[in-house]
């Protein structure tokens, strides 16, 4: 099963969500908020890069005004097609603007037990098997930390993270649990074990980075610093905005846009100033807040818009797309949970966002289940499917067949059918049995696909790292662990 | 202006959420010679009891909520040196210490939770983001604080929330101060876990959580 990944790739659907003019109207607005507003840059190291290149900072409040021309300017060395790599060059991921790929979400804190089905507290363990049964999944591309590992101390927490993902998955890691820069450095070294060196880390990356904004309008000096470590090592670093409209964005969705691009080409352009031509991504998880509550909601119309969106904008900078899709606010696998991952995917997937994060979690990205990590695979795959649209040709028009069954025939004995057959859509978690066969057990995809799990849990093996490569990482943990 | 009237339109600025007119008809009042105490309680307090009204029954939202309480911050602002010029003094529910924990710059979540618990009644102390463990322990013995309340997004960061608490039995204040912790990964068994009192999901949530640990 291990090897192969499932991606989206030569589209026949498209989606012009926001016109060209639109576009450059959303990017010049968010010019001149860098420009005369400005964005808070906690950290000594990027002010000092800033101020080298010629923005105008301020030390006391951190905050970093930049002029349009040099935000532009950066943001064109950055490379518009580069390969995320994995432990194993086959699962290599171009993104190439032709390529869809998934991965996981993250970071989760509580996990509903894959026997038990009770909730509880995320540890190292889950870590690991989560990335076990994603490395059996063909839909599955990439990893995130999904949940976090509770149980282990808070300062080398994050690098025991990736070691769980490399111990049991040969996919490619994207962390978004390292959040300063001994942590990002330790994270390189065990990176540059996998690789096989330095410079062969910076050809094949096996691990990017992906930090979180402070919206409105800021960042977290760990996470800017953290990474700039990353990208120094040529690790890909992409900022992921979540401005949510009524809280930490307009109420407006064109106004949140410009709060969370601000946000994103800002902290991009520092990586570009201070590297030039380091592979970056533009990372997205916009929202509308509750109005009740003003809380984080995980779906809704709004979102579907946004992961479009956030896509034309990624594509006028010519950078890849990390788009936070699925995690829906649902409390359980259900109706919720069902409608808005099918939509907020699909609505990404038409605009070919290179990354979509990601599958598995509950409750606004709090609570994983595994049942609904295989039902997010479900989900990948019949919109990869809608995506290939329909294909005209000779052969799919098929006339010689409706010609000899002719009117009131079947098609079912034909050899055409037999030879296309297996392009339909066949689903593993919808129930299309009898009603009396559903009756008898009442069980559906729920239970499916928690089995499934549990299945390639007890049986699959990944390929395990080499000991001594293995004995490395624990080693850098250690030293960190003991500093 | 009449009296009744004044307090009608006291009332009215808080719905509105007008912050502005709340200050300018607070200060009115003053000159009008009316009891500051009178001002807030017959006047515009009864805005802030409409407006939760109108958000319990879904008819009003929670940036109506926020600029009510803002407004009626503005008020009790240009009321208070007339309080203590008169020596009466507002009777609140409480006092709390708030802050996000060491290591931890997300404010959204705190701030919204200050001004709800604000809006209700409490006196509230917000120390900002990113304050040190010893910090927070010492203002809430200097101020006296019924409640520490203590926000952390980061499942790194959410161990200081656990810090506070024992700091707070390392110096004997434990007894005398209820704990209430918020932020994305903070669980009821969290709660638990660290010996705290309270915890809540939202802000809303967090003022109805502060008044029962009160029994106010």
């Amino acid at each position: 099963m291990t090897g192969k990944i499932k991606s989206i790739t030569n589209p026949k659907l498209s989606l012009e969500i926001l016109t060209p003019e639109e576009i450059h109207r959303l990017h010049t607005a968010t010019l001149d908020i860098i420009e005369t507003t400005g964005i808070r840059f906690p950290s000594k190291r990027a002010l000092d890069i800033w101020e080298d290149h010629g923005a105008h900072i301020d030390r006391k409040t951190s905050i970093v005004k930049v002029p349009g021309q040099i935000i532009e300017d950066a943001l064109k060395l950055a490379p518009q097609k580069y390969d995320l790599a994995a432990r194993k060059p086959e699962q290599d991921l171009p993104l190439d603007g032709n390529h869809v790929f998934l991965g996981t979400d993250g970071c989760g804190v509580e996990v509903l037990d894959i026997n038990t089905n009770k909730r509880r507290t995320s540890t190292w363990q889950d870590v690991a098997d989560i990335a076990r049964v994603a490395d059996a999944l063909e839909e599955i591309a990439f990893h995130w930390v999904a949940v976090s590992a509770q149980d282990l101390p808070p300062k080398t927490r994050g690098l025991h993270e990736l070691r769980a993902i490399w111990e049991n998955s040969t996919k490619h890691a994207q962390t978004e649990s390292i959040y300063n820069e001994w942590e990002a450095k330790a994270a390189v070294e065990m990176a540059v074990v996998i690789a096989g060196g330095r410079e062969a880390l910076r050809k094949r990356p096996v691990l990017s980075i992906m930090q979180c904004t402070a919206p409105p309008l800021g960042q977290d000096g760990g996470s800017v610093d953290a990474a700039l470590i990353g990208a120094e090592a040529g690790l890909p670093v992409g900022f992921m905005t979540m401005a949510a409209c009524l809280t930490t964005g307009p109420a407006t969705m064109a106004g949140n846009l410009v709060v969370g691009n601000a946000e994103v080409i800002s902290a991009t352009a520092l990586i570009e100033l201070a590297y030039p031509g380091a592979p970056v991504f533009y990372a997205a998880a916009q929202t509308a807040s509750d109005l009740r509550t003003g809380a984080y909601t995980g779906g809704g119309p709004e979102d579907f818009l946004f992961g479009a969106a956030q896509n034309k904008l990624s594509d006028f900078y010519n950078i890849p797309l990390s788009m936070g899709s699925f995690a829906t606010g649902a409390k359980e696998p259900n109706w919720h949970a069902g409608v808005e991952n099918s939509l907020s995917t699909f609505m990404a997937s038409l605009v070919m966002s290179d990354m979509l994060l990601g599958v598995g979690l509950l409750h606004g990205s709090r609570i994983w289940s595994y049942a609904q990590m295989l039902m997010d695979c479900e989900i990948f795959s019949i919109i990869q499917k809608v995506m290939q649209g329909i294909v005209v040709d000779d052969e799919s028009l098929a006339l010689d067949v409706i010609r000899s069954v002719g009117p009131g025939g079947n098609f079912l004995s034909q050899k055409h059918t037999l030879k296309h057959m297996r392009d339909l859509f066949i689903p593993q978690f919808m129930d299309r049995r009898p009603y009396n066969v559903w009756e008898e057990k009442h069980d559906d995809g729920r239970d499916w696909a928690l089995e499934k799990a549990r299945n390639i849990l007890n049986t699959h093996q990944p390929e395990p790292l080499e000991p001594a490569v293995a004995a490395e990482l624990k080693k850098i943990i250690t030293s960190v662990e003991a500093r | 202006m009449e009296t009744e009237d004044l307090f009608k339109q006291m009332a009215q600025s808080i719905t509105d959420g007008e912050a502005e007119k709340a200050a300018e008809l607070a200060k009115q009042s003053i000159e009008q010679g009316i009891d500051p105490l009178d001002a807030i309680n017959k006047g515009f307090v009864n805005g802030v009891n409409y407006v939760g009204d109108q958000f319990s029954c879904g008819n009003m939202y929670l940036p109506e909520l926020v600029m009510a309480g803002e407004a009626m911050k503005a008020a009790v602002a240009v009321l208070e040196p007339e309080l203590a010029r008169r020596g009466s003094e507002r009777k609140m529910l409480g006092k709390v210490v708030l802050c996000t924990v060491e290591g931890d710059i997300h404010e959204i979540g705190k701030t919204l939770v200050g001004t709800m618990l604000s809006a209700t009644g409490f006196q509230v102390y917000d120390m900002g983001v990113d304050v040190p463990v010893m910090k927070v322990v010492e203002k809430a013995r200097e101020v006296g604080a019924d409640i520490v309340a203590l926000s952390a997004l980061l499942t790194t960061t959410m161990v200081h929330q656990k810090d506070v608490v024992e700091a707070l039995e390392d110096i004997g204040l434990r007894s005398k101060v209820k704990v209430m912790v918020g932020g994305a990964p903070v669980t009821q068994e969290w709660v638990k876990q660290i010996g705290a009192d309270g915890y809540s999901e939202d802000a809303i949530g967090a003022a109805r959580v502060a008044k029962q640990l009160l029994g106010v």
